[in-house]
């Protein structure tokens, strides 16, 4: 019996003795899937006429000009269908469900991008679907929860341990080892056993292949730094992946909430605060402590706000291959606000991690660097946590209105 | 040693049973009168769940006893001096079951020799498969400890042989698909598996996952060696109290 799934000291598959044959058939499906090239181009071309692939790289000339440091470029995973790079993932994953021959689907979410991606594929390619969502994130991604029961999902609020992303990706396991015959698990990042985290770095890997491409078509050379929000890694490995083999900087973000050292976080490679630990299926960094129970998190970002992170990006840290960084609740409004006025985008609010930290170095730079952020979503779910921020008194009247409506 | 523990009470009983706990549910003193209870009632073997902050492989009741032991600051030192106390005073052999996590962040091998220190004859890790098990095996084998595995319906055949070459002790065959607390048919489908488990182990076989009533384990003899009760233990401690306990585990046995 060997060990599988192993990034340096970082992966492996910490299994339920039930789930140990569903997961075989997984990664059975996938490694044959992964050798079949005809799979990879039948999955560029549904993401072309289902999503929006190849999306663009947009040059962002007044941020740049803002700055006046490196130029700044923003790769638009806004622009997938259902408005982030999760539509990536759970295309791929639906293809292999239909390998696979199952008829339904469960995720989890968190921001919720994942929940209607999911909700969004299950609709299309027929699957029965029921998503957990921590009832925190329920609350405060209200739009999300309404576009996926619109999909036709079931959304489940989940009301154990701290409410959130964690804890909704623990129902969706004691789901499946019920329901694994004609259920499959879309994992909505590159974390949990093998072989999710390969595979979900796989399918993302298709926004690094296009902005190689991009930037080698457009620039005739690669940028110098490239940014990406971290909540369980998937943007990440995306972008990065790419990028591996080149001389090029690439920088992680990380929640850090209201301060690295306020306790109110959710960076695991950028704190102090983070250790190795066993949880969820696999080994990496987590947020928990001295007995290994895992502790809360926080960030304003509900899709950054987890307790673990993708076993391949605790190898790139530990061999230095990727600088990891945090960005506060305060600095992503602020770069949210910056970039919706200065470029007429709006990013999630879980992207505009990698914005904040950019803007932080964009000036320290030579105009001869190219900066990189992966915009991984778009920002509309965000819109009660940004006005709530920018506290807005005119979306506030609006609000009540539309209260004493629904109480009339 | 285990094993022969089992082997000489089989003599005398046609089954034996099987409890579980989460340690400091409701508090540390009533989980400490709980085994007293269960112990006076004649149960043969008990579980000691180390609560977890995410145990995946439990369902609801689980879940929230365990939520509730740790938000009551419940720490793993407690847990482990309440083994060594239990240990000492009741003359049962008594398993932890808790997640991976819990080891590894207190050193497997720490872990491990404390366990044999303060007199407990094993563990249960639902989420340490044998592949990820290396140092576990080692530290239990070095102590004469025995690693509890699992086997499950899902289980094929090569796998149930290949988990009986490193578990020890008995071997914990979980009845169905699904977390803990759920209903379980006990039908011929559970004869069918528990056969195929026969065959793959010399070990005694533990059945568990709902388990609940007289007829349950009426059913189980001649088949299993072990039965579980988990959740129905926990259900009648939350609704009748721990007084409860004996009259229902006393009724189980006759
Ligand atoms: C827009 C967006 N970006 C980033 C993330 C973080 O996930 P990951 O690190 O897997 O990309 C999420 C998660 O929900 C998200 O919705």
């Amino acid at each position: 019996m060997n060990k599988r799934g192993y990034f340096g000291n970082f992966g492996g598959a910490f299994l339920p003795e039930i789930l140990v044959a569903t997961f075989d058939e997984l990664e059975r499906v996938y490694t044959e899937a992964r050798n079949d090239p005809i799979f990879w181009h039948d999955y560029e071309q549904l993401m072309s006429s289902y999503s929006c692939r190849p999306t663009p790289i947009t040059y962002a000339e007044n941020l740049t000009r803002h700055f006046g440091g490196a130029r700044i470029f923003i790769k638009r995973e806004d622009l997938n269908h259902t408005g982030a790079h999760k539509a990536n993932n759970v295309m791929g994953q639906g293809l292999l469900v239909k390998r696979m021959g199952k008829t339904r689907v469960i995720a989890e979410t968190g921001a919720g991008q994942h929940g209607v991606a999911t909700a969004t594929m299950a609709a299309r390619f027929g699957f029965d679907c029921t998503i957990y969502m921590g009832e925190v994130d329920v609350a405060r991604q209200r739009p999300n929860v309404f576009w996926m029961e619109q999909l036709g999902a079931t959304v489940v609020p989940v009301t154990d341990g701290t409410r959130i992303l964690k804890d909704a990706i623990n129902e969706a396991f004691r789901d499946w080892v019920t329901n694994m015959d004609a259920t499959h698990y879309v994992l909505g990042t590159a974390c949990g056993p093998h072989p999710f985290p390969e595979m979900v770095a796989w399918f993302q890997s298709i926004i690094g292949k296009e902005a190689r491409r991009q930037f080698m078509e457009r620039e005739g050379r690669l940028p110098t730094r490239v940014f990406a929000c971290v909540g369980g890694g998937s943007n990440a490995m995306g972008i990065f992946s790419g990028f591996f083999d080149d001389d090029v900087e690439l920088v992680g973000v990380e929640a850090a909430g209201r301060g690295l050292n306020s306790g109110a976080h959710a960076s695991r490679l950028c704190s102090d605060d983070a250790s190795v630990g066993v949880a969820q299926g696999y080994k990496t960094y987590f947020l928990q402590d001295d007995d290994g129970q895992m502790r809360e998190t926080h960030s304003i970002a509900a899709g950054l706000d987890y307790v673990g992170v993708s076993p391949i990006l605790s190898d790139f840290k530990e061999k230095g291959r990727v600088r990891f960084e945090g960005a506060t609740d305060r600095e992503v409004i602020e770069a949210v606000r910056l970039t919706m006025r200065k470029e007429g985008v709006i990013p999630a609010l879980e992207s505009a991690h990698a914005f904040a930290r950019a803007f932080k170095e964009a000036p320290t730079m030579s105009p001869d660097d190219i900066i990189l952020i992966n915009q991984s979503g778009r920002g509309d779910k965000d819109i009660f946590t940004i006005a709530d921020a920018m506290d807005d008194p005119k979306w506030k009247q609006f609000i009540i209105e539309k209260a004493k409506q629904y109480h009339a | 040693m285990l094993e022969s523990h089992i082997r000489s009470r089989l003599k005398e009983k046609k089954i034996l049973l099987m409890t579980h706990i989460v340690i400091g549910y409701p508090s540390l003193e009533a989980s400490l009168e709980i085994v007293r209870t269960m112990v006076a009632a004649g149960v043969d073997l008990m579980e000691l769940q180390i609560p977890f902050s995410e145990p995946i492989a439990d369902g609801p009741v689980i879940l929230k006893a365990n939520q509730n032991s740790l938000a009551g600051g419940v720490s793993v030192a407690q847990c482990l001096e309440f083994g060594r106390t239990v240990a000492r005073e009741f003359p049962i052999p008594f398993l932890y079951m808790t997640y991976y996590n819990i080891l590894f962040k207190y050193g497997v091998d720490r872990f491990v020799d404390e366990m044999r220190d303060a007199g407990l004859k094993g563990s249960i890790v639902p989420d340490l498969p044998p592949e990820e098990a290396d140092g576990y095996l080692s530290a239990m084998q070095r102590n004469q400890l025995s690693p509890i595995f699992i086997y499950s319906p899902t289980t094929s055949e090569a796998r149930l042989t290949a988990i009986a070459k490193v578990a020890d002790g008995f071997v914990y065959c979980v009845a169905r698909k699904g977390v803990t607390g759920d209903q379980t048919e006990f039908s011929q489908s559970l004869d069918a598996y528990l056969a195929r488990c026969r065959t793959a182990t010399g070990l005694p076989l533990a059945l568990g996952f709902g388990v609940k009533d007289k007829s349950d384990i009426k059913f189980l003899e001649g088949k299993a060696d072990i039965a579980v009760i988990g959740t129905q233990a926990l259900r009648l401690i939350e609704t009748e109290g721990i007084a409860a306990l004996g009259p229902f585990i006393r009724d189980l046995q006759t």
